[in-house]
């Protein structure tokens, strides 16, 4: 490429980073500051906005039930599709379809509209198995079906299976050894990526906790953005950071890029 | 994706007692259709029976129902704004996504970008609603900064609160979305095209409306139609920006299923949901259409 | 098929090869310098291979004759014109990559007559001319299929054809038969060399393999590290390598240590006369051909550096490639079938050296091969 054009490349990207770095920041600096403002307009920061997060019982209640929904999302996540995948792409090959579409329509279907249907399901479950908010679990993993289909099915297709699984069988192993001890062990950052993808879905779901009358992170954010709104403020910029993180330690266990060139490169 | 017509790993099969064989592979694939089934297919199924129930048994009344000014108004309102925000997020954010993919593919800034974008993208309209609050809201930090300046950015109504405002919040999350539909498609373009188009005379704006320009056509508008369905289908974000009301179809639906009208029509809450969800099926459907055809040129 | 060619020749012979000089190029990236110097003429007409292993920066000569990177110093003149400034799309040079060059959007003829697209020639001419140089090519049933339904063959050549629809200057092509199977690629190369005669077009065939460099090149240039290791006709690079490098990445060699005395090497027992009789005095090691070890007897009780044991047999055809453990090395030795068959595996056999005049290395790491 000649010289001319990666000058003008490099700074229109400059141009780009700046302004869309500043449309994006401004207003995550801007809860920052609306979370540490003083009582009045001259009134010096302080951090007393935060610090009463943890004197709160209800928000730290809501935190909490959110982080345990994550975890159980998560780990049932895994459970229930790494195994049902594996299984299909060795024994059912006619079913990937099927199962690829019931992944990708949760991403077709509302939260609105799966609330508007689940109420049902939701009241009979509160009377007969538990009012806990952990009930949420089941949905959210549907939920985090998209997402969690796409990252693991990358992982299972990067590696050769049907091989792997040929050459255990070959030497005497069963199913389960297959499943826990040949093919998971190698997908282990496909498995990581997920499970990070459908802690951050989780952590910021709203809707249905919201219309099943559940209180989680984001509904008690919502809730005490009426009463206190610094609070609820740092609380959010708070799980906004923590999510963030999570995304980034997730990109690190990522494959690398094995392209030949970036775009644009001579 | 292909499909075989056999099992990809044979063993002795089981026979059975009238001689045919029974597979009991299909039982490794139970729990989970059982699940899905349980807790997707079959809310859908409500909402779209209870669409066609009325007080008295089936009717179609919910669906006439629907033909009043206030229901008819969300929806379009939702349409218009959803429309708005996916041009403007198709738009900027193909800009962002080129930026990042003409980067190191390795690099640290690609890598905060992309974790970035896939926090905004679906974190909580809640989370971001308020950060617009505090920014631009009545109290936030650039209205007070402008005030002090002499602008008054509300001289004409507190629009933030209002479809605008919607708007504007919305971008900010399908500029991400945007992002991480349409990098994968940028990454697809092969530097080889590029240098046959010069060596075959072409010049820039010849490799933009020849070559790169119709490949990655598919790969933009079907994540325009992505933006679209996202933004219909969202409810997080309005019901944190605009505390009454039902100026949008998932307020109204919110609503209906909470408030008095709801619980004396309940089918009427699941007749908004099936005009919903026809909606965005349609759309999706559109989608994969188009992805299929990136697919094929940008492996 | 010469019907064909010769039908298809109505357009594309009419343009006769012009001469190519890259006069002193120099090319540096990030402190490393890939060219250093470097001057080559092509006379026209005529396809010059530039063979070398990786890295050496041949891939960079070619580019920077298509414009498509900025030389340092030095000029490119195509045509008696100094090129040097011009951009890639001013240069009206054909060029041929590696791979996924065809746009995936168009079909083959597309493809083809996207260069005449670019130079505003009507639609109704452009097919046409498309679809001859599809069947210069032997594409001619294959017009409007897209690229991912055509073999890595097919889209090569649907990429000479494209380089060629413009009628171009100058052919390059940038290891265009690397990433096809082996099968193809001796079918390919030989077509590649077909067309370019049939058009008479001045060519530069970059690539890595030797073989291929020598089968159809009219001269081979042979680098590394930036710099010419040697120029001229195949059968010279062959059969008088100008360096120790040339000999070891052209065809096989044997390297056998021995001491040089008075212009010859004495080598296990052997005294062979040198390239360069006046080579310095002592330790060196001799870069021996297997053509140029031959049996001298059946070995069964004797003893001396040049006997051993027959442990593999490569049969080549009309030629077999024999391994024979001398005890502290392995040697080549190439033969005729039925002398080779005589010494089957397990055989002790004495060889002997030919005397053609060798070259030597010395304190030198082996070259990188093919």
């Amino acid at each position: 490429m000649s010289r001319n054009r990666r000058l003008k490349l490099q700074v229109f990207r400059v141009i780009v980073f700046l302004v869309f770095g500043a449309f994006f920041l401004v207003p995550i600096g801007a809860m920052f500051e609306f979370s540490t403002r003083g009582n009045t307009e001259t009134a010096p920061r302080t951090l007393s906005a935060w610090l009463t997060i943890a004197q709160s019982p209800d928000l730290v209640a809501a935190i909490l039930a959110s982080l345990v929904l994550a975890v159980v999302t998560s780990v049932g996540m895994l459970v229930l599709l790494v195994p049902t995948m594996i299984w299909v792409r060795l024994r059912l090959p006619r079913l990937s379809r099927v199962v690829e579409f019931l992944c990708l329509l949760p991403l077709t279907i509302p939260g609105i509209v799966l609330v508007a249907g689940l109420a049902p399901e939701y009241r009979w479950l509160s009377i007969n198995v538990s009012e806990s908010i952990l009930t949420l679990a089941f949905v959210y993993l549907v939920l985090v079906l998209p997402y969690t289909y796409r990252t693991l099915h990358t992982g299972l297709a990067a590696i050769d299976v049907k091989t792997l699984s040929e050459a255990a069988r070959s030497l005497g192993a069963g199913w389960a050894t297959v499943m826990g001890r040949i093919i998971v062990p190698n997908m282990w950052s496909a498995l990581l990526n997920a499970s990070l993808l459908s802690v951050a879905v989780v952590l910021g779901e709203f809707t249905i906790a919201n219309l099943l009358n559940y209180v989680n992170l984001q509904v008690s954010i919502f809730l005490l953005g009426k009463a206190n709104a610094a609070v609820s403020i740092a609380v959010a910029v708070a799980s906004l950071m923590f999510a963030f993180l999570l995304l980034v330690i997730l990109s690190f266990f990522g494959r690398p890029r094995t392209r030949v060139a970036r775009l644009e490169e001579a | 994706m292909t499909v075989a017509a056999k099992p990809l790993v044979e063993t002795a099969r089981r026979p059975l007692r009238d001689g045919r064989r029974l597979s009991l592979d299909w039982l490794g694939a139970v729990p989970f259709l059982a699940y899905v089934g349980l807790f997707l297919l079959l809310p859908t199924t409500i909402v779209v029976a209870g669409s066609f129930v009325g007080p008295n048994g089936l009717t179609l009344s919910n669906l006439t129902a629907m033909n009043q000014s206030y229901i008819v108004g969300a929806f379009v309102h939702s349409v218009v704004v959803s429309a708005t925000s996916a041009v403007l997020g198709a738009v900027l954010g193909a800009v962002l996504a080129y930026a990042v993919a003409t980067g190191n593919p390795n690099g640290v800034l690609r890598r905060l970008v992309t974790s970035a974008c896939g926090v905004l993208a679906q974190f909580g309209g809640v989370t971001l609603a308020f950060a617009f609050i505090a920014t631009i809201g009545f109290a936030g930090f650039i209205t007070l900064w402008l005030q002090q300046h002499g602008i008054n950015i509300y001289a004409n109504g507190i629009w933030l609160y209002e479809l605008s405002g919607l708007v504007l919040v919305y971008t900010y999350f399908q500029i991400p979305l945007m992002v991480l539909v349409f990098l994968p498609a940028l990454d697809g373009i092969r530097p080889q095209w590029r240098e046959a188009t010069e060596s075959l005379g072409g010049a820039t704006w010849h490799y933009w409306r020849y070559v790169a320009g119709p490949l990655l056509a598919p790969a933009f508008f079907g994540g325009m139609l992505l933006l679209f369905a996202n933004a219909f289908s969202a409810y997080a974000t309005a019901a944190a920006l605009i505390s009454q009301g039902s100026i949008i179809a998932s307020l109204l639906i919110a609503n209906t299923l909470s408030s008095e009208v709801g619980l004396h029509q309940p089918g009427l809450a699941s007749a908004l949901a099936l005009v919903m969800v026809v909606i965005v099926a349609i759309v999706m459907v559109l989608y994969t259409v188009l992805q299929r055809r990136t697919a094929k040129w940008l492996r | 098929m010469t019907t064909a060619v010769a039908a298809a020749g109505v357009g594309t012979a009419t343009r006769a090869g012009v001469e190519v000089r890259l006069e002193s190029l120099q090319r540096r990236y990030a402190g490393v310098t890939a060219l250093d110097g470097l001057n080559l003429t092509m006379a026209p007409g005529e396809l010059v291979a530039l063979l070398g292993p990786s890295g050496c920066g041949k891939t960079t000569a070619l580019r920077l004759v298509a414009g498509l990177e900025q030389a340092d110093g030095g000029r490119v003149v195509i045509s008696g014109e100094d090129v040097t400034g011009q951009p890639a799309n001013k240069r009206d040079v054909g060029m041929v990559f590696q791979a996924y060059s065809l746009f995936p959007h168009m079909t083959a003829w597309q493809n083809v007559a996207f260069g005449l697209q670019m130079r505003k020639v009507d639609a109704g001419q452009r097919r046409r001319r498309a679809g001859e140089m599809l069947e210069l090519v032997g594409l001619s049933g294959f017009a409007d299929r897209f690229a991912h339904q055509l073999s890595g063959g097919q889209q090569q050549r649907v990429a000479l054809a494209r380089a060629l629809a413009i009628q171009p200057k100058v052919l390059l092509l940038d290891e265009p038969l690397s990433a096809l199977d082996a099968k193809v690629r001796a079918r390919l190369r030989d077509e590649i060399r077909r067309v370019q005669l049939e058009v008479g077009i001045t060519t530069l065939f970059v690539t890595h393999d030797q073989e291929e460099a020598l089968a159809i090149a009219d001269r081979v240039w042979v680098m590394h590290s930036g710099r010419i290791e040697q120029l001229g006709p195949p059968t010279t690079i062959y059969s008088r390598p100008a360096t120790p490098f040339v000999a070891e990445f052209v065809g096989l060699t044997n390297r056998l240590a021995g001491v040089v005395r008075r212009g010859s090497v004495e080598v296990r027992g052997a005294s062979i006369p040198l390239v360069q009789p006046d080579a310095a005095d002592g330790p060196a090691m001799a870069l021996v051909r297997p053509e140029a070890v031959t049996i001298a007897s059946d070995g069964a009780a004797a003893t001396g550096p040049l006997v051993g044991t027959v442990i593999a047999t490569a049969f080549l055809g009309a030629t077999s490639r024999v391994t024979v453990d001398l005890g502290d090395i392995t040697i080549l030795a190439q033969l005729p079938t039925s002398e080779a068959a005589a010494h089957p595996a397990g055989t002790r056999v004495r060889l002997a050296l030919r005397p053609d005049p060798v070259l030597i290395a010395r304190d030198e790491a082996p070259a990188e091969r093919a």
